[in-house]
């Protein structure tokens, strides 16, 4: 989703529209340099595997970035990120698709809270909060 | 460095690792999801079991579920020195490796799929979200990190719980950084929590949070929760051996090895043996038949090794024996009894019946009969 135009908050209860995330390879791997996070087990599949996992899987750095990236893509680039808190559950694991939702749970002037939630054929890879300003009025 | 011996944030758990997901431990699974609502599946191996009592998870935000195993009420000593560390520095006055600067940034933002301009450009700032990345240490890692948080590692990694998981991450932003910034951050050991039982495994959770300054402004926290855990072990029962396929033309076969008999077909018209069991005769054609049972004696006729692949019901290296039967007809099974290594063309053999358990999913045990080397095969 190209991010162009800006969005206001709306209310409490609103839903932002679903992103889809194709969990490639390539993803994991170049968010987990891109985070400067060398751990094996996010770009050495055999290794990986020694360690008990089915193959290398997502860091936490990259959904995070990810979950801000969902939040600033609808509400525009002249939204400001105040907070992001997650939590991880089932991996991300390469072939797997991330389904990133979020419902706005609160609505304070020009700053809202969105519960954000992203789910792959596993269960939930990530839930979590942001809070989100959008400042009113022109630029 | 900018010191920090950090207290805990009043009313809070959770201190800030120093940013980073590696750890001292052995087996880092650092950044992976394991957990928390969902299934954990990052299980991570090795590691021996801390085991014991699990304690009741308390809200502790687990990236992984708590399960709240029975407490056993025997007195945690290990917690108790582990919380010892709380309110401890983990890190302090650590600097960036690099400046906040515009190709991390894109690299960042091409990695995520993320156009927002607000990213580019003369006036471009940091995802917010890269706060961590800018305090990571990378191959070349950090000498920021004190001895408290590197003696609180290797008392968990003693105790067993030599594997990571990164489970929860939150952070705050409080000014945007710029290409150009400079940020050094110190870290404070928050909280230990209490042993926990989760599906990974047993372990503790242990939170940091960490500051990241640029000059004296505040940027950001970042709290960050590992659990760092003794592997559960692998839940994933062996598989029991192939079963054999029965069928009408041998069903007289596995029912003689299931009393312990290993029966040769007998054509009546012509008198030869045959094995495997067959409709009829390879010799003249007759379809009537009866059976002799074999004395049990035979040699190796040929064999061979297995390497690879490996199948999950055995464990290779492994002979494959062909045995010709002192009755003349050969048949295909394990030699036992003697190293793999050892096994030879002409090696005296003995039948005898082995009794295999099923597979954990309710199967039978197998009962097959294999062939025991009777000179030891030197």
């Amino acid at each position: 989703m190209a991010v162009t135009a800006d969005r206001p908050v709306t209310a409490a209860g609103a839903e932002l529209p679903p992103l889809e995330i194709p969990i490639t390879r390539t993803l994991i791997v170049s968010g987990a340099i891109a985070s400067r996070d060398y751990q094996d087990v996010h770009h050495d599949a055999e290794l990986a595997r020694r360690k008990g996992s089915p193959d290398i899987f997502m860091n936490i750095l990259t959904t995070n970035g990810l979950v801000g990236r969902y939040i600033t893509d609808h509400f525009g680039p002249r939204a400001v990120l105040r907070r992001v808190a997650i939590r991880l559950g089932a991996p991300n694991y390469p072939g797997d698709t991330m389904v990133l939702r979020g419902t706005v749970e609160q609505v304070d002037g020009d700053t809202a809270t969105v519960r954000v939630v992203g789910a792959n054929a596993i269960g939930r890879h990530v839930t979590g909060t942001v809070t989100v300003t959008v400042p009113a009025g022109g630029a | 460095m900018t010191g920090a011996e950090g207290k805990p944030a009043p009313g809070k758990e959770g201190a800030a690792v120093s940013g980073e997901t590696e750890t001292a431990a052995t087996e880092v699974v650092a950044g992976a999801g394991a957990g928390a609502e969902a299934d954990a599946r990052v299980g991570v191996e090795a590691g021996a079991g801390a085991g014991g009592q699990a304690v009741a998870g308390a809200g502790a935000a687990t990236g992984v579920r708590d399960r709240t195993a029975a407490d056993t009420g025997a007195p945690d000593e290990l917690w108790a020195r582990l919380k010892a560390y709380e309110g401890r520095a983990a890190t302090v006055a650590c600097a960036g490796k690099d400046p906040v600067n515009a190709p991390m940034i894109r690299h960042w933002c091409e990695a995520m799929g993320d156009t927002n301009p607000a990213y580019e450009g003369p006036d471009a700032v940091a995802p917010p979200t890269m706060l961590q990345a800018w305090t990571m240490g990378g191959l070349s890692g950090h000498e920021g990190r004190t001895d408290a948080y590197d003696d609180l590692l290797t008392l968990l990694d003693e105790a067993g719980c030599t594997s990571v998981v990164a489970t929860d991450c939150e952070q705050e932003y409080l000014r945007a950084l710029r290409p150009g910034d400079e940020v050094v951050f110190d870290a404070v050991i928050e909280s230990v929590s209490e042993r926990k039982t989760t599906r990974l495994g047993t372990g503790y959770f242990v939170t940091t949070r960490m500051d990241v300054r640029v000059g004296a402004d505040l940027a950001g926290t970042h709290r960050f929760r590992i659990l760092k855990y003794a592997p559960a072990a692998r839940r994933k029962p062996r598989p029991g051996r192939p079963r054999p396929v029965v069928n009408r033309d041998n069903t007289g076969f596995w029912e003689g090895v299931a009393r312990h008999r290993l029966l040769i077909q007998r054509c009546t018209g012509c008198g030869t043996l045959r094995h495997p069991w067959l409709p009829g005769c390879n010799e003249c054609g007759g379809l009537d038949w009866d059976t002799v049972e074999a004395s049990g004696e035979g040699t190796v006729h040929s064999y061979v090794v297995m390497h690879h692949p490996p199948f999950p019901a055995f464990d290779p290296p492994y002979a494959v024996g062909l045995i010709e039967l002192t009755e003349g007809v050969r048949m295909v099974s394990n030699v036992v009894g003697v190293p793999y290594d050892k096994v030879r063309i002409g090696l005296p053999v003995r039948l005898e019946f082995r009794r295999y358990e099923g597979a954990g999913t309710g199967e039978d045990p197998l009962v097959l009969p294999v062939f025991r080397a009777t000179e030891g095969g030197a």
